[in-house]
């Protein structure tokens, strides 16, 4: 097990070598640079572009500036930000705890669904339940997530008024941060109209993140359950005379989750692609939102950061995907 | 009363051409601590007729039956719970392949104390005391050892020992060996079979053993019922019936073992088995019979008692009138020779 850490670990720094060489180079295909954007309409003159360009090192070739970026990026040094002279790193560190928590809730609320769902269909294959779910899934996975949040908005925030259009709590509220999750600050401070209100922000993107992970876990779940229910040893379970629940619950389960927890692990990195777009559709104020405001401004170091941190965090989760799968397979422990 | 009473049991599959038996008709009566042997070709409905009798046909199967008796209680009567309290505890069931009929997510000390707590109540400290005394039994070197092993870390003859340990757990009344060693080696084979008998012998359990291989039947089995496309044959004690089989189908199975070959070439049935959805209106054996005749291709002969035990077949070998009959009916009686092929 644990040499199967290292091995996984070994391959982070190549990872982060060429994520950054990628993303360093690509904006830099972007027309405009930060300097012309922070101008703005005005336009800027010259001399005073040169000037600016030297003082951020942008006359140089792109391989010194990445030399550069990279041995600072050694130290810890992820630069600031070209448009609000922050930290990347704080600003990261501050927007980071809205995404987890939009993300977390989600992939919970994706599970809490998908999981029953994909395993009773399976159960009763070919019934109505079956072939609604299958449908619904399938219908679920193709949503585009633009059109899919703005219909939820124009129904339950336009229509019935039941949820706001955007944001992440109403601005009467202020939750001292704690753990920056705001469900739980709220929760921590006591205060449940905070509580509510946060609640009532967070229920429409996260259905609109959770469906495609939804959608892919129902699936998932229901075909590695008719392979499971296949199997030998469930006729074993069955003869031993354990109720049915146990069969299920314990013995197919245990098995189909193998693939579902790869699964899951895959829709990790489709899940921070899909918070970018639904934190902008809400303005739902995370790291999502701030790169596409980065993008927009041109604020190299911002998406050069951003980039590196979520990549570093996804090859994590990967990484304990792996590990959470070793844990359930016995079977692959030892042969590694 | 006997211990298992089965009176004309069915089962049937729905396929494109409707449905299908598999077990077409079968009788057993199986009185306690009795060894009974089924044999058969491939597919001629033993492991589905056993599976039937433990509820565990699947899914889209339908099971019918006349009487279907455990102990004198009707099992198509019972409710699920009920039937599932019988089940593993009174009525076990080991299968072929050991290696895939254990769950590999789960440790066997875990797969076998389970049985123990579901049946028997036990706690975790009772079930485990039990389970090493079991694994010991079905000769399992260091049973503590093992406790924490996974299936795929034990070879497939300890994981039949560890499927026997627990079939055995509640001590049941019957157990069902639906071809235990056909997936191990030779070697091996003797050991488990020894093992079988020999617990069942201690225990005073009733054993019905599965198996292709007549030279296994011979040795260990009381009795015998042989199977053919789904229906049984003939049924007799296993002395009689290697002796003098009375179903041209017994004895051609019985010319075909290796040992009766009188050197170099083997002795085959000529002909296949008819498929589900394509069964001969009269006796099923009749199209690889040589002693068919017009009558037996169009009425199909019910089984019925006849010497020692049962047979479902017009012209029974040892009855002395058959040549005429077959003449009276039609058929050329042959003279009984051997196909063979090299
Ligand atoms: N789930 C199922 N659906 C449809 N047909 C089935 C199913 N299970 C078994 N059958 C059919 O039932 C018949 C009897 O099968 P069974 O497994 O009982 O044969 P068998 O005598 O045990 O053969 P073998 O010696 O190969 O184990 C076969 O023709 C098989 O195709
Ligand atoms: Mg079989």
């Amino acid at each position: 097990m644990l040499r199967f850490i290292f091995t996984r670990l070994s391959l982070v720094v190549p990872t982060f070598i060429g994520i950054t060489l990628l993303v360093f180079v690509l904006i830099r295909l972007i027309p405009g640079d930060p300097i012309e954007t922070m101008a703005g309409e005005r336009g800027i003159d010259a001399l005073r572009h040169e000037q600016l360009r030297k003082e951020y090192g942008f006359d140089q070739p792109v391989l010194v500036q990445y030399g550069l970026y990279l041995s600072r990026l050694v130290h810890g040094d992820f630069g600031r930000s070209i448009v609000t002279h922050e930290p990347v790193i704080s600003e990261f560190g501050t927007l980071f705890p809205a995404t987890i928590e939009l993300s977390v809730c989600a992939i919970l609320f994706a599970l809490c669904l998908g999981l029953p769902a994909g395993i009773i269909a399976a159960v009763r294959r070919n019934s109505i339940f079956d072939h609604g779910v299958m449908g619904v899934s399938l219908t679920g996975y193709s949503m585009p997530i633009f059109w899919w949040g703005l219909l939820l908005i124009l129904l339950f925030s336009v229509q019935l008024g039941w949820t706001p259009v955007s944001g992440r709590i109403a601005v009467q509220y202020f939750i001292e941060p704690v753990t920056g999750f705001l469900l739980i600050d709220a929760l921590l401070a006591g205060d449940f109209g905070a509580f509510r209100s946060a609640l009532s922000h967070l229920v429409l993107p996260m259905i609109v993140l959770g469906t495609v992970p939804l959608a892919v876990i129902a699936r998932m779940t229901r075909s590695a359950m008719l392979e499971v229910l296949g199997e030998d040893y469930i006729r074993t379970a069955r003869a031993k005379g354990l109720p049915y629940f146990r069969v299920i619950a314990i013995h197919a389960l245990r098995n189909a989750l193998i693939p579902v927890v790869t699964v899951i692990g895959l829709q990790v990195g489709v899940l921070f692609t899909g918070a970018i777009l639904t934190e902008t559709i809400f303005s739902w104020p995370g790291v999502g939102k701030w790169l596409i405001e980065g993008i927009n401004r041109r604020d190299y170091p911002v998406l050069q950061g951003g980039t590196l941190l979520i990549g570093a965090i996804i090859m994590i989760v990967n990484l304990l995907v792996d590990v959470a799968y070793g844990l359930i397979n016995p079977r692959i422990r030892y042969t590694r | 009363m006997p211990l298992l009473e089965i009176k004309n049991l069915s089962v049937e599959f729905p396929s494109q051409h409707g449905m299908v038996r598999a077990v077409d008709g079968v009788d057993i009566m199986l009185e306690r601590g009795e060894v009974l042997g089924i044999v058969g070709e491939s597919g001629s409905g033993k492991s589905v007729g056993m599976l039937a009798l433990m509820g565990l046909v699947p899914y889209p199967g339908r099971v019918r039956a006349d009487k279907l008796q455990f102990e004198g209680r009707d099992l198509q009567t019972l409710s699920e719970r009920e039937r599932r309290a019988l089940t593993g505890k009174d009525v076990a069931m080991i299968f072929q392949e050991p290696t895939t009929s254990l769950n590999p997510s789960f440790t066997i000390g875990y797969q076998l104390a389970e049985t123990l707590h579901v049946h028997e109540g036990m706690d975790r400290k009772a079930a485990r005391r039990r389970v090493i005394e079991l694994l010991e039994q079905v000769g399992i070197p260091a049973p503590e050892s093992r406790l924490s092993a996974y299936p795929h870390q034990l070879s497939g003859g300890m994981n039949q020992r560890v499927m026997i340990a627990m079939a055995i757990a509640c001590n049941p009344k019957l157990l069902i060996a639906d071809e235990p060693t056909t997936a191990l080696d030779v070697t091996i084979q003797a050991q488990i079979l020894d093992l079988l008998l020999s617990l069942q012998r201690d225990r005073g359990m009733a054993l019905i053993l599965i198996t292709h291989n007549m030279g296994v039947v011979s040795d260990t089995t009381e009795r015998v019922a042989v199977m053919y496309a789904g229906q049984i044959m003939e049924q007799r004690p296993t002395q009689s019936l290697f002796a003098s089989p009375q179903h041209p189908y017994t004895a051609a199975l019985l010319a075909a073992r290796p040992e009766a070959s009188d050197g170099g070439r083997l002795a085959t049935i000529p002909g296949v088995v008819p498929g589900l959805s394509d069964r001969p209106p009269g006796c099923l054996f009749g199209p690889r019979c040589i002693y068919a005749t017009p009558l037996a291709d169009k009425v199909r002969p019910d089984l019925r008692p006849w010497m020692d035990g049962l047979i479902r077949c017009h012209y029974p070998l040892g009855d002395p009138t058959r040549d005429e009959r077959i003449a009276a009916d039609g058929g050329s009686a042959p003279i009984p020779e051997r196909e063979t092929t090299s």
